[in-house]
């Protein structure tokens, strides 16, 4: 799955994947795909949806592009902006909140040095906050990409982030594989 | 078509079947028609998302006289035979009403005086007519730098009160549409996303349907206060357009062409961009008359003596 | 514990496989149905076990089904809300995870009923894991015909398929979700109409809950008699309560409704009480958007009596000292929790959901937000605290849809009932739970 930089054209896989999914909808109504093809775009362009990539999903699904740039910019799962390689989100509200969320929070911005809503110099983190993961009875909660991490404490979350430095962990892939 | 009663702040009405209060309550006229600041009936689906209309249903219908359990949308709640709806009557609807107002205002910047809409804005005769006195946020407003959306369109977001109308304008008006509202909650914005220009032959409706100045008209920027021009209905034969305007005259000289709005502020018809922008010359026109402004705005006090 | 439905046979190791789902009974339910029963059957089968929708709203599901239009040719739809997002409900994860056929025979039975060819599950995009272990069930259902063309050679075809959302919790109301189903921004309609008459692409569709979906089989199994008679009153059968915060053990406990909230909180069967031997302070007891209840009135209600888990006695007292079941996500605080804080983060969740069609909630949300904010911080007035009230209950009723009242309620009731530790914060200028 290799982007170069001058396509962002999916490969054969890819685009076989996209038609089978349109297909899940009726005829004419292939608009109804725009949100799985995000992810899967979103995840094909380094974990962010540019303005070119979303033109080409665009005429993928023979819509206009401003229906496209509508939808990404209403679903928060969509960065509009780049991010790092690994998207770390922590769940903030009421439930992880109780059970220790900001701490959790707190512990990721002095580890990686930066505040919320900021990517490493380094361009290998962006921490993010969330709302409701819908996990909370295993508060408090994050979420890497398609992975939910639960119960998490700081030595659990100083664990991962030398696990994820180690491996040079992604956390943009593409979800349907 | 069959016809129904209706009752509206205890007058009677009566309307074919499928029309909507507020439509029932305009064939009434008068105060008793509430405010609409994103309906236009002229655009299919408009409507529903200010909730400045709000009235209160306190009989469905003849056959089920059920009270409706809470204020509905004027605009999109049709009549039944036999329904009762108060809306002045209603000192919950007006409560309602002055709390809407308010919400509107949060974020609206207080910049009539520098703003182009003064005079012809809709939320400014809401809030003389249902506003405060005085202001209860002491929050910062959100804010939106100013951007141009093609050359002769100025869009001020942060006077925007997101009534989609402009939307709806670009989606049946024009082939396509390249504006829309982006992003969520009080974050959306009306926005190309990428710097992209509004550019067809009707895309200046979006100007006139717009109820505040959120989209003015860049070649009238600052030209006048619109309570100093004195409007007049023009025609000219247009081949995009019926050619049927107002213009907005300064002595001999047109300040701004616009189309004709009924006492509602809705265009009778829509004009195309040639008429609207092109057209600057006495020449151009044929000039039937000084134009009535019939509601209750500032530009109804001029005066057509030269 | 009472009768066990939904988690029954949860800890059986391989449970989301076909083999060992249908080993244990599984997709027995849809042979009865397409055997037996006329789709109208089915329906009213469903009436009459009193099923009620377990999203939160707590609507008769066979009323529901009961609403659609099936006087044209325009094609049904049978769609799953699998956006849980109401904060303290984790319950459907729960089935989607480890006992999706169990979701997928549910859905064959509403699709059967309402007529619907082709029906979606609509899942929140975070979950992806969980929408990829139910692509998986639903593949091995196709392959062991229960989807698919003539389903046990009855005639009926089904085709059934998941949708991911993409962060949006405003898409778990029903047309907000239809509208994401169809690419769409998650704005909600303007109803009327409703979904039953005008819903996915125009069409009469019907939107359930996962739990209201993943029941329909035991209750074709058993009969709607049997589903009635468990429970008490107008609140029939078992129901899924997610527990979560100041509890020693957090989790998902299948209850017969009617059961004591004191029970539930201190038995060692369900949450087994406050952790560190702490006081309880306070519970939201259907999910943030319903109205936070203090210690005293959550077990019992105004009048004395114990307070029971059921949809009539929380709301006993309507809100004046009562509150709703909503989706079951009881959220239990204890004396050390801040009244503001929580509230606080609540408000900021409605403030950053809205999805900012309609004027009382696009401005009024993020408005409570910044004042919630600053009587945290120590900057409140006291006229902060009526102001708060006041902009709720302009908020309430006025929206085009419930979330509006969701972002609401709980800002009215928490004043109503914790009016002190709001002013406190005034008086000390800070939070006065915080060292």
């Amino acid at each position: 799955m290799q982007n170069t930089k001058n396509t962002i054209e999916f490969n054969t896989e890819t685009v076989d994947l996209v038609n089978k999914i349109i297909r899940r909808y009726p005829q004419g109504r292939q608009k109804s795909a725009l949100l799985p093809i995000l992810h899967i775009a979103q995840a094909e362009n380094h974990g962010w949806l540019s303005s070119e990539m979303m033109d080409y999903v665009a005429s993928l699904l023979n819509i206009q592009p401003i229906e496209v740039y509508e939808v990404a910019s209403f679903y928060s799962m969509f960065n509009l902006q780049p991010v790092g390689n690994c998207v770390i989100e922590v769940c903030q509200t009421g439930p992880c909140w109780l059970n220790g969320s900001e701490e959790i929070l707190a512990h990721f911005e002095k580890k990686l040095g930066i505040k919320k809503g900021e990517t490493t110099e380094d361009g290998r983190f962006t921490l993010k906050t969330v709302e409701c993961l819908a996990a909370c009875g295993s508060a408090p909660v994050i979420q890497v990409g398609t992975e939910y991490h639960e119960n998490m404490t700081v030595e659990k979350a100083d664990g991962l982030l030398s696990r994820w430095t180690e491996e040079n962990k992604c956390s943009h892939t593409n979800p349907y594989l | 078509m069959s016809l129904v009663k209706v009752t509206i702040d205890e007058i009677e009405v009566e309307v074919e079947a499928g029309t909507t209060i507020l439509n029932a309550a305009r064939k009434i006229g008068g105060n008793v028609v509430p405010p609409a600041m994103c309906y236009y009936s002229k655009l299919e689906g408009s409507g529903g998302k200010c909730r400045t209309c709000l009235v209160k249903v306190a009989q469905g219908s003849a056959k089920d006289p059920r009270p409706m359990p809470k204020l509905v949308p004027s605009c999109r709640t049709v009549v039944q035979n036999g329904m009762v709806v108060q809306n002045i009557t209603s000192p919950e609807v007006m409560e309602a009403r002055k709390a809407i107002t308010e919400f509107l205002l949060i974020n609206h910047p207080l910049d009539c005086p520098v703003c182009d809409q003064a005079g012809e804005c809709s939320l400014q005769d809401l809030s003389y007519a249902h506003g405060l006195a005085d202001t209860q946020t002491i929050e910062e407003r959100r804010t939106f730098a100013p951007i141009d959306i093609g050359d002769k369109i100025k869009l001020h977001m942060n006077r925007c009160i997101l009534c989609y109308r402009c939307v709806m304008v670009a989606d049946q008006l024009t082939d396509q549409r390249v504006h829309g509202v982006l992003g969520r909650g009080d974050h959306c914005e009306i926005s190309t996303y990428i710097t992209k220009a509004v550019d067809n032959d009707f895309s200046g409706n979006m100007i006139d349907v717009c109820p505040v100045g959120a989209l003015t008209d860049k070649t009238f920027r600052f030209k006048s206060r619109v309570w100093f021009t004195k409007p007049f209905d023009a025609h000219r034969d247009c081949p995009k357009c019926s050619g049927k305007v107002v213009l907005w005259m300064k002595g001999e000289e047109i300040l701004r062409v616009t189309g004709r709005k009924d006492k509602y502020g809705e265009l009778e018809v829509f004009i195309c961009n040639d008429c609207r922008f092109e057209h600057k010359e006495d020449k151009d026109w044929e000039v039937e008359g000084p134009r009535k402004i019939e509601r209750h705005s500032v530009i109804g006090q001029n005066h057509y003596e030269k | 514990m009472a009768e066990q439905i939904l988690l029954k046979s949860l800890e059986v190791p391989g449970l989301a496989g076909f083999d060992i789902y249908r080993k244990l009974g599984g997709y027995a339910s849809v042979e009865k149905a397409l055997k037996n029963f006329t789709p109208d059957e089915v329906t009213a089968e469903v009436k009459k076990s009193g099923l009620r929708g377990r999203g939160g709203a707590g609507f008769p599901t066979g009323m529901k089904w009961g609403f659609i239009d099936k006087s044209t040719d325009y094609p049904r739809y049978f769609v799953c809300n699998f956006d849980e997002s109401e904060p303290g409900t984790f319950k459907d994860r729960h089935i989607g995870q480890l006992n999706p056929h169990q979701l997928i025979e549910g859905m064959i039975l509403g699709s059967y009923a309402l007529g619907a060819r082709t029906s979606y599950i609509y899942i929140r995009g975070e979950l992806f894991y969980v929408l990829k272990i139910i692509e998986k069930a639903i593949a091995e259902a196709y392959s062991n015909g229960f989807l698919g063309e003539n389903i046990l050679g009855s005639g009926y075809s089904l085709d059934l398929y998941c949708h991911p959302g993409a962060g949006a919790y405003i898409c778990g109301e029903e047309t907000a979700l239809i509208e994401s189903l169809e690419g769409k921004r998650g704005n909600p309609r303007i109803k009327p109409p409703f979904p039953a008459i005008v819903g996915l692409y125009d069409c009469p569709t019907v939107v359930n809950n996962v739990e209201t979906i993943a029941v329909l089989p035991w209750i074709i199994n058993h009969g709607a008699d049997a589903y009635a008679a468990i429970g008490i009153g107008n609140s029939k059968g078992t129901k899924l309560i997610s527990a979560c915060g100041h509890i020693n053990k957090p989790g998902i406990y299948e209850i017969e409704l009617g059961l004591p909230v004191e029970e539930f909180i201190y038995s060692e069967k369900y949450c087994g009480g406050i952790r560190n031997g702490n006081k309880l302070k306070a519970v939201v007891a259907g999910g943030s958007s319903v109205p936070i209840l203090p210690a005293d009135l959550i077990l019992k209600t105004a009048k004395g009596e114990p307070r029971l888990m059921s949809y009539e006695s929380l709301a006993e007292g309507d809100f004046e000292t009562g509150t709703m079941l909503g989706s079951g996500g009881f959220i239990v605080m204890d004396e050390t929790t801040c009244m503001v804080k929580n509230l606080l983060t609540f408000a900021r969740f409605y403030h950053h959901e809205s999805c900012g069609q309609c004027s009382p909630c696009r401005e009024g949300t993020g408005w409570i937000e910044k004042i919630l904010q600053r009587i945290e911080n120590g900057q409140g007035t006291m006229k902060d605290i009526d102001l708060l009230v006041s902009i709720s209950k302009h908020i309430e009723g006025n929206t085009i849809c419930p979330l509006g009242d969701a972002a609401a309620w709980p800002v009215a009731s928490a004043v109503r009932h914790f009016r002190q530790e709001f002013e406190d914060h005034v008086k000390l200028q800070r939070c006065p739970l915080s060292k």
